[in-house]
């Protein structure tokens, strides 16, 4: 066991990516994600990396771009405007098969919103976000701890995809401080394949690389985006995670994920006084989302009606509604604007649904 | 028997697509020769824009990343600070680099980003039809200023060496043209000092190359020729403004 330090979120997004081995951070001052740059300012020269301040986001998201196509690990991070003007960026990186990684703490939108945590970016996450189709791979930690974890992973889970990874974290959980172990977890071993597609200089030894998202012929476009789905359906295949607690006795599920899923434990514990039993579904991976297990949790005989809870106005619930499709109630609960639901609230909500007295 | 001309060895064979008169084919030759002539083809990254030359990569043959439109700077700053022992250059059109990505080449000249810019200055959006471009003449008739340029709705064409050599950053800073046979071997010698000025680490370096464009100016490539040389270069002066970080008095 390595030792606990006590971190906030934002910094060891920082610390995570050093670990991880990434030594290229690109990004743009924004709230409520401003220490993840300033703490890499710090820490990158320390480890022989590079930090550069870039003049936007767009200039941000296209420096990772150019970095990860000269075959280092590269980052960002940055809140919702800032991933907003990132999109372009992300769409030409998912489209030139660029591994990076993108960390998105989310505050109250839209437009300039506000600066408190929200949820409601996971659309433009979870479905493209900017033009054609692509996908990223989304992650969504719900502790401190796991911030850590999943940054190193995500780093990795690019790197075997040649796929950009992004961190969906939220206000809250940039902004808190847990125990956490600097340590690097052990990762699932991948096979992570050489990066000769980069562009290194060509001394002949090889065909030169071209990093390159344009296809004029229709024919050789498609065939494209063929070799993108194909690789989109190994990663639903393989990469799916996620979290399911005390589903087995459960009256009813709730899904949340990030900060929302620390919320439905308390919402279960006060839900046990009141005599009826919550299961907490948590996805972590938001996409390639858990649509088989929500499912089949569906189809258990007790279970009366899901809950998806949410910083939004009501995005994943959608997935959730497509998971369960009709088999049970799929009910939503959200807050939105940085306001963050109450566990009372919540189970108020809930109760009223199911009828408990 | 000697040969006594042939092509460059960082040019594929791939003959160009671009149309007949238009000078990017010559500029790409230049630029292949200085890279040939510093011995740097396997250490050099090239950028392409998005505009005419998007598909350079068909005829350098060297590694090379298409970029976003305009985002070639940051996109070479990124491959720069990854490989800071390689030579990394942008190849971009007016379009590109004088309306959407102006932010990005004045940030990577001001930041000294040891990276070369090929500015291709024709006047006009080449690729997408002959709309106008921040670079066009005021009276310049294109398809979006069908009257001609009116600098009262329209504004007033900007001159990109002018305003980057007053930033520190920006080590090397030229204009020049290619529309004979004089100014295109002064061109050549430009490039050169721009890729020495990268390679001696002195800080970012630029060519803005006036070019022309005949399908879309209207004319003979010959007439294009003429009105560059009388319509052009009385706005956009040729010479250096920035060598070695000093400024040069412009005659």
């Amino acid at each position: 066991m390595g030792q606990k330090v006590l971190i906030k979120g934002t910094e060891a997004i920082g610390e995570a990516a050093i670990m991880a081995g990434c030594r290229h951070f690109f990004g743009y001052p924004i709230t409520p994600q401003n220490e993840v740059a300033e703490y890499i300012s710090k820490r990158m020269p320390e480890v022989g990396g590079c930090f550069l301040q870039a003049e936007s986001e767009l200039a941000a998201i296209n420096m990772v771009y150019g970095a990860a196509g000269a075959g280092a690990r590269a980052m960002t991070s940055s809140s919702s405007p800032g991933i907003s003007l990132m999109q372009e960026g992300i769409s030409y990186i998912a489209a030139a098969e660029l591994p990076c990684l993108i960390v998105n703490v989310m505050r109250g939108g839209p437009g300039l919103g506000g600066i408190q945590p929200s949820q409601s970016d996971y659309f433009q996450a979870t479905k493209g976000g900017g033009h054609g189709d692509y996908h990223l791979v989304v992650l969504a930690p719900s502790s401190v701890q796991e911030m850590i974890d999943l940054i190193m992973e995500g780093f990795d889970i690019a790197d075997q995809y040649k796929n950009p990874v992004m961190i969906l974290a939220d206000g809250m959980l940039g902004q808190m401080m847990e125990p956490v172990e600097l340590v690097p977890k052990k990762r699932i071993p991948r096979q992570l394949p050489p990066k000769d597609w980069a562009t290194t200089g060509c001394d002949g030894s090889r065909q030169r690389n071209v990093v390159n998202s344009l296809f004029m012929i229709p024919e050789q476009l498609e065939q494209r985006n063929l070799v993108l789905m194909e690789k989109y359906k190994r990663i639903e295949e393989n990469e799916i995670q996620f979290e399911a607690i005390g589903i087995e006795d459960a009256d009813a599920v709730i899904v949340a994920y990030g900060t929302m899923a620390r919320i439905a434990r308390t919402i279960a514990q006060k839900a046990k006084g009141l005599g009826f039993n919550i299961g907490i579904f948590r996805p972590i991976t938001l996409w390639p989302f858990p649509y088989d297990a929500i499912s089949k949790i569906a189809e258990t005989p007790d279970i009366k009606a899901l809950f998806s809870i949410e910083m939004s106005a009501g995005q994943m619930v959608e997935d959730v509604k497509l998971a369960v499709a009709g088999k049970k109630p799929v009910h939503f609960y959200g807050r939105t604007g940085g306001m963050i639901p109450s566990p009372d609230e919540v189970l108020n909500y809930i109760s009223k649904i199911l009828e408990v007295r | 028997m000697a040969i006594i001309f042939e092509r460059p060895r960082s040019l594929t064979d791939k003959p160009f697509h671009y149309c007949p008169g238009c000078t990017h084919g010559l500029i790409h030759r230049l630029i292949a020769e200085v890279i040939d002539e510093l011995g740097i083809q396997s250490q050099t990254i090239g950028v392409e824009p998005v505009g005419c030359a998007v598909s350079a990569h068909d005829y350098f043959d060297i590694d090379m990343q298409e970029a976003a439109h305009g985002r070639a700077p940051a996109v070479a700053t990124g491959i720069k600070r990854v490989l800071p022992d390689k030579i990394v250059f942008t190849y971009q059109g007016d379009g590109d680099l004088a309306s959407i990505g102006m932010t990005e080449i004045v940030h990577a000249a001001t930041r000294g980003e040891k990276i070369t810019t090929i500015f291709i200055n024709n006047a006009i959006f080449g690729m997408t039809g002959g709309q106008m471009a921040p670079t066009s003449l005021i009276g310049q008739i294109t398809t979006t200023s069908p009257n001609g340029r009116d600098p009262n709705t329209a504004g007033y064409p900007i001159r990109v060496s002018e305003l980057l050599a007053t930033l520190k950053g920006a080590a090397y800073v030229s204009r020049v043209s290619v529309h004979d046979v004089k100014n295109v071997s002064r061109a050549k010698k430009s490039i050169k000092n721009a890729f020495m000025t990268q390679i001696e680490g002195k800080g970012f370096s630029i060519v803005e190359v006036l070019s022309t464009c005949p399908i879309n100016w209207g004319m003979t490539p010959v007439e294009a020729l003429g009105w560059l040389e009388n319509n052009m270069i009385p706005y956009y002066p040729l010479g250096e403004f920035k060598v070695d970080g000093k400024e040069v008095s412009t005659k």
